[in-house]
């Protein structure tokens, strides 16, 4: 499949499905018009290379929906052709990477800073920057350069309407999401979104801890469910160091990722359902979340951030009585679900409020960069875990849920059945759950037993160096992702071989989900965008990281 | 209270005005969330069934600071986020009271790096300091009973943050 473009380009690297290719900057133009079958976009990035320059990442996926190519250039004059006009999701990500390292983006109709404040001087996550230089914001961007631009669209001019700021402190809006409209009436005939409330310097981080310190940053990404970025970040480390893990940590990855999914799902038609005003709905889909919390605190002695994962397995085993807990926590999500459904199934008031509302048709969904259960509302039958399946999904019998509208409807109801689907994994596998260790034997990566730090200078040595030099990981660049809660959830980490990444991106679905919200909501009323926000499921640790 | 009071029999209650304001505002603390990261998940637990907060009659939570009087700063305060704070708590009328809940609001938790406050009481004066990341919801519930604790055993100072003066203050 991929002949003609291993012949065309012979430099290209392959580690599992990702194929790592780096181009001359004159050649990027021509890259972009022929794609040669990688035509959606994922992310991009850039890496310091400090006096060897500034290079660009584009991650794309191949219309197979299973190889990514990782495609990366040096830009001598720090400057690139936007490809905004190609990929609609494209604007925030060139922002982004303009914000961060100041790149410019040649034909951007919006180039300016979506992270960081517009008050910041310089791109901080340059080398050169000192990651402890924190500088003041004094007062809110007012956004009129970019609401204007977006009215001059519309046929109404600017005195006709009225400006309203939907939060960022406002209950809808996660307290970090902020949507400025304007408005004809209720209707909204513009809208511009600014984020970055939450932006709390996690690349930057990553640059200055080691590998295994990392752990807990990931916890505070999406928080309402952290396993799932532990196992994601772990995943990718092992895959660069070419470690296997044990079939048995294998499957209570799975077990752990899917129970994520369910208490990530619960939070968010929870919150939907209370902005829709049926706030008896709340009580019956957060409450089993606190069974949920129970079973997890036995486990990992946290409720929210767990920090359970390690490179090459986990903390430890699973807890005595975990297997009825588990049953006791699944039990009271059916309860609850069910419940809730038999309340808004057939509700005229939920029908109304949900049907025909922030619609995105199948063909604009991967352009505009939908990812996850959002995407699949629209009709994209894409989810990782069936199209290039990793710790033996392909072997559980399990459904995807696509859609068909692409509108809140379709977002709520597929939450609700992809409960059911992660509960039907979750029985087979604590069904047949092998035996053996969670652990790798393997002293470069794993930490020894406390036994053996306690009583052998070896076993100290080997705790101390593991812990202040951290986990050698090979050199090199690489891209891997899960199918996690929001969508595809990727870390790309270049390595220069220490025990700290030299630069670390993520891959977050939520910062491409939100970033075609503006474009949903326009023709709606406000209520209505509440709603779809509310669909979305934007985690703001995740989007603005 | 003087419930017991033998002067006026059982249908009178004497009280000093003081206390009698004291015991309202105490049982009626109206948080306004300032939730922006973890810990605003953590207040949802507080508010759920379990841990209950109308236990201590402060689960009128207003989103409008113009109608509460106990802010509660749950999550990570961002420069970019600084502003925006300072503006709402500005907008909360006296009295009031603030909760730091957690590493980050109170410390600028563990990112320590070019974004994020360094605690929020650069901006904002705060009364209870809350430990954890996050904290579970008990050590929140405990937050809200000193306070009430407070109100309970001295009268309300307003005057009590009078030389505070934080980074946005001009």
């Amino acid at each position: 499949m991929f002949k003609h473009f291993l012949e065309f380009f012979p430099t290209t690297k392959q580690k599992n499905n990702t194929f790592i290719l780096e181009i001359d900057y004159k050649k990027i133009d021509a890259f972009m018009c022929n794609l040669y079958g990688f035509e959606i976009l994922l992310d991009i990035s850039a890496v310091d290379y400090e006096s060897d320059g500034l290079k660009i990442v584009y991650i794309f996926r191949h219309t197979n929906l299973i190889n990514t190519l990782v495609l990366s250039s040096f830009l001598p004059h720090k400057r690139v052709n936007s490809i905004e006009s190609k990929f609609k999701m494209a604007s925030w990500l060139e922002r982004e990477v303009f914000d961060q390292y100041g790149i410019i983006f040649l034909g951007h109709s919006n180039l300016k800073r979506v992270l960081n404040h517009h008050q910041f001087v310089g791109h901080p996550l340059l080398k050169s920057y000192n990651i402890t230089d924190g500088q003041i914001c004094t007062k809110s961007d007012s956004l009129e350069d970019e609401i204007n631009k977006e009215v001059k669209k519309t046929s109404f001019s600017k005195d006709e309407l009225m400006f309203l700021n939907l939060g960022p402190s406002h209950p809808a809006s996660h307290g970090t999401i902020r949507t400025l409209v304007a408005l004809d009436g209720e209707d909204i005939v513009a809208a511009v979104s600014e984020i970055g409330y939450l932006h709390r310097g996690f690349e930057k981080s990553c640059e200055n801890h080691t590998y295994s310190a990392i752990i807990p940053y990931t916890d505070r990404l999406n928080y309402c469910s952290s396993m799932m970025n532990n196992i994601a970040y772990v995943k990718t480390i092992e895959e660069m160091l070419d470690i296997k893990i044990t079939p048995r940590a294998m499957k209570i990855r799975v077990m752990l990722m899917e129970l994520s999914r369910i208490m990530d799902h619960l939070v968010c038609l929870a919150a939907l359902l209370v902005d829709m005003g049926a706030l008896t709905n709340y009580w019956y889909l957060y409450n089993p979340r606190e069974a949920i919390y129970d079973f997890l605190s036995k486990l990992t002695g946290s409720r929210l951030t767990v920090s359970f994962m390690r490179v090459g397995g986990m903390s430890n085993d699973l807890h005595e009585t975990w297997l009825e807990d588990l049953q006791e926590a699944l039990k009271q999500v059916q309860e609850g679900t069910e419940t809730t459904l038999s309340l808004i199934k057939d509700n005229k008031i939920f029908s109304d409020r949900t049907i025909d509302i922030g619609v995105v048709s199948k063909d604009d969904a991967l352009n505009m960069g939908l990812s996850g259960v959002n995407l699949r509302a629209c009709g994209v039958a894409h989810d990782i875990r069936k199209d290039s399946p990793y710790y033996g999904y392909d072997e559980l019998d399990f459904d995807i849920v696509v859609g068909e509208h692409g509108d809140v409807y379709d977002r709520v109801m597929a939450r609700f059945m992809e409960i059911d689907e992660s509960i039907k994994i979750i029985n087979q596998v604590k069904e047949n759950l092998p035996d053996g260790d969670v652990n790798i034997i393997n002293h470069k990566v794993v930490l020894p037993p406390k036994q053996n730090v306690y009583n052998t200078i070896e076993g100290v040595m080997n705790h101390f160096k593991l812990t202040f030099d951290g986990i050698q990981v090979p050199k090199g660049e690489y891209y891997s992702s899960i199918e996690a809660v929001n969508g595809e959830l990727g870390f790309y980490v270049v390595s220069d071989g220490s025990g700290t990444p030299y630069k670390l991106k993520v891959k977050a679905p939520s910062f491409t989900n939100m970033s075609a919200y503006p474009k949903m909501i326009i023709g709606h009323q406000i209520a209505d965008a509440v709603l779809t926000l509310g669909s979305l499921n934007i985690i703001a640790g995740e989007m603005d990281r | 209270m003087g419930l017991d009071s033998p002067t006026f029999g059982n249908e009178v209650i004497t009280t000093k005005l003081d206390e009698a304001v004291n015991w309202a505002r105490e049982s009626s603390l109206w948080p306004m969330v300032f939730g922006t990261a973890c810990c605003a998940i953590e207040f949802m637990s507080v508010a759920s069934s379990k841990y209950d907060i109308s236990r201590f009659g402060a689960e009128v939570v207003r989103f409008s600071p113009r109608q509460s009087d106990l802010m509660i700063v749950a999550g990570t305060i961002t420069y970019k986020q600084a502003p925006i704070l300072k503006q709402i708590y500005d907008q909360m009328s006296e009295p009031k009271w603030v909760i730091s809940m957690g590493a980050c609001a109170s410390s600028g938790g563990f990112y320590d790096n070019y974004t994020t406050m360094q605690g929020i009481d650069e901006i904002i004066p705060v009364d209870v300091y809350v430990a954890g990341c996050p904290p579970r919801p008990e050590a929140l519930l405990d937050a809200l009973l000193s306070i009430q604790q407070e109100l309970r055993s001295k009268a309300y100072d307003p005057n009590r943050h009078k030389n505070f003066k934080g980074l946005l203050d001009v």
